[in-house]
């Protein structure tokens, strides 16, 4: 080894180092005292009801709201956060492995970072920009990676908000009981009703304070998976943000008065990806999850069919189940009118007229 | 004299030629950008993958009646060469539009403006996020080799917009590139 120690130091804290970053989580502000791991009791904890599947991660989430400011509910699907706002998750698989943190700066810009947590979970320093190929093995030959900062603009910057777990739906306080991986709000989280009580949300519209939001839907089952979209899926697929051209929309818009878009732009709905595999499938075809492209690109890993694309590299057995057995059991065929949701006339209704 | 005249003579003409630069008509600005943009593009060769050759009388030549269209769909190509283990497992069609090899089969892209096959309802923000994140759409799968993505990356946002301006500016063709076939198990 040629490289002497000052240069190596150099290299790695030149791979580190970003501007206005803090180096070291215990600078972010998420603890009151960070030998003891004590959260600073202004850093609120929540839980979204409809977590993301991370290959079977434990998370924790903050929220740190600047004193004496509130966040704007006013587009119920889209909440805009004050000036200052920093949000954090923490990921263990069996020990704590990264914790990811957001702020939003003076310019309105979003700031993206992770921080490694050593082995014996005494520090916790920032990733390179890059990430961190195969930092753990989770199971025999599959490993996880921290992302780059460019996969984390990805999943974050493919909707009309930024902040994914922290809003109207996924707070509800009318919590789904079969909504895969939920560890379900504990005791002190905070829930919608709490925010608006509070004071810390405004603008909410007055249907949602009189009514926990939750998805309208024939059995538990279509409730359950249409959250699990909604969570897993929807920050890419929706019709306000860069890939509203596809016309496939999984999240769940409470500012809506029409159907799941989940079922208007899948059922029946020929499929715009075209391989070998699956030449002239649907997107989901009623009873039938083997000829329905959305659960097999679910179920594959493969790095060119698998969905989500980036993120996970275990398929996510229980969420898997979930939206077959929807598939397979509450979907009628469109053609039989037996469908909970109207006949629908035009089958990509959302991808019009809504582009930003 | 004071000792900072000098300079605030060079920030003075500094100022001015900044005006200059708004003076200008932006359509001749924005015949620069593509102008910049061509260079870079010819530069980078980037139509050596992106436009097919075919075969004419003096030997392969590019098809300009594709120009960057990226791979023919016309072009029904039978399933790539399995090839001996070893160092030499990469192949390419005649077109040089199709690759094969251990990331399986890619195929080139239709870089030219057209709104169902090709780029054109890309915005130049898509264009960058695409190139940025190396992944397809800005937020899919990774793109795949032989694509030069990381020394495209290396351009700074201006040249790379008018990467995008250059191929906006070339004449749309209608052609549906298959999508990549993942390599065999
Ligand atoms: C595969 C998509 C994906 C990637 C990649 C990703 N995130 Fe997220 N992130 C989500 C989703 C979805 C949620 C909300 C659901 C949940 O927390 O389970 C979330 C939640 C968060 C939260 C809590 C606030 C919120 O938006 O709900 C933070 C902080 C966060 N992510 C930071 C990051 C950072 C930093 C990176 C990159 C290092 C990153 N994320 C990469 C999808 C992703
Ligand atoms: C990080 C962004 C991202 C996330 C998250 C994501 N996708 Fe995708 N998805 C894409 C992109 C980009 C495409 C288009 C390119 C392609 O087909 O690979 C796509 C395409 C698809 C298609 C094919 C589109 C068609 O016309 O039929 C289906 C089905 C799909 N995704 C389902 C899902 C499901 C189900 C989930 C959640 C379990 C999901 N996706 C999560 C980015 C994403
Ligand atoms: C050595 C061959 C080669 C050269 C040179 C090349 N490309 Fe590509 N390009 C490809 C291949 C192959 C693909 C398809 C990759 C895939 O499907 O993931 C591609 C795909 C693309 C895409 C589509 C990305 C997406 O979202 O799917 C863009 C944009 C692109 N190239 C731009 C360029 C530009 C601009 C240049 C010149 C700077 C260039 N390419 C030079 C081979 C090349």
């Amino acid at each position: 080894m040629l490289l002497t120690v000052p240069a190596l130091v150099a290299a790695t804290t030149a791979s580190t180092e970003r501007a206005g970053v803090p180096k070291r989580l215990a600078d972010t502000g998420l603890y009151a005292n960070f030998a003891e791991l004590q959260v600073a009791a202004d850093n609120l904890p929540f839980s979204p009801q409809y977590p993301l599947w991370s290959d079977g991660a434990t998370k924790r989430r903050w929220i740190h709201l600047p004193p004496g400011t509130a966040i704007d509910a006013s587009d119920v699907d889209a909440w805009r956060f004050p000036i200052g706002t920093k949000l954090w998750k923490e990921f263990a698989f069996g020990r704590r492995v990264e914790t990811r943190y957001m702020e939003l700066g003076a310019n309105g810009e979003w700031t993206y970072a992770t921080y490694v947590w050593n082995e014996d979970g005494r520090d916790s320093v920032l990733a390179p920009e890059r990430g961190v190929r195969g930092l753990l093995e989770l199971a025999p030959g599959v490993r996880h990676d921290i992302p780059s900062v460019s996969d984390c603009r990805a999943c974050h910057q493919g909707a009309p908000t930024a902040v994914l777990g922290f809003g109207a739906l996924q707070l509800s306080s009318d919590r789904d009981p079969s909504a895969p991986h939920a560890d379900g709000a504990k005791g002190g989280e905070l829930e919608l009703d709490a925010l608006v009580r509070r004071g810390l949300l405004r603008g909410l519209p007055d249907a949602f304070v009189e009514h926990a939001p939750r998805i309208a839907a024939s059995n538990p089952r279509e409730r359950a998976a249409l959250g699990y979209l909604h969570g897993n899926c929807g920050h890419c697929h929706n019709a306000r943000g860069p890939l509203a051209d596809l016309g496939l929309a999984l999240d769940y818009p409470l500012g809506e008065a029409r159907g799941a878009p989940a079922l208007l732009t899948t059922l029946g709905v020929a499929s715009k990806f075209r391989s070998s595999a699956h030449a002239n499938d649907v997107r989901i075809a009623a009873n039938d999850p083997d000829h329905s492209v959305l659960a097999r690109r679910m179920a594959s890993r493969k790095p060119l069919l698998q969905m989500p694309p980036l993120g996970t590299q275990i398929a996510d057995d229980e969420g898997l189940a979930l939206v077959r057995g929807w598939i397979a059991s509450d979907l009628a065929p469109l053609s039989s009118g037996a469908s909970m949701h109207s006949p629908i006339p035009d089958l990509d209704p959302l991808a019009k007229g809504r582009r930003p | 004299m004071n000792k900072f005249a000098p300079l605030l003579l060079i920030s003075g003409l500094a100022a001015a030629g900044a005006l200059a630069c708004f003076a200008v008509h932006p359509d001749d600005q924005a015949a620069s950008r593509v102008e910049r943009g061509k260079y870079i593009v010819t530069s980078f060769g980037c139509a050596d993958c992106h436009t097919p050759l075919k075969l004419g009388p003096n030997g392969p030549e590019r098809d300009l009646a594709m120009n960057f269209a990226g791979h023919p769909a016309s072009l029904e190509l039978p399933p790539a060469p399995t090839l001996p283990p070893g160092p030499w497992n990469v192949s390419a069609a005649g077109t040089m539009t199709a690759w094969s090899g251990p990331w399986g089969t890619s195929f080139t892209a239709n870089l030219t403006p057209d709104d169902e096959t090709g780029i054109g309802k890309w915005s130049e923000a898509q264009f960058l996020e695409t190139v940025r994140s190396g992944r397809h759409l800005g937020r899919g799968r990774a793109i795949l080799p032989p694509m030069p993505i990381e020394p495209l990356a290396n351009l700074n946002d201006s040249d790379l917009g008018a990467v995008y301006a250059y191929l906006h500016s070339l004449p749309p063709i209608s052609n549906r590139v298959p999508q990549p076939i993942p390599p065999a198990e």
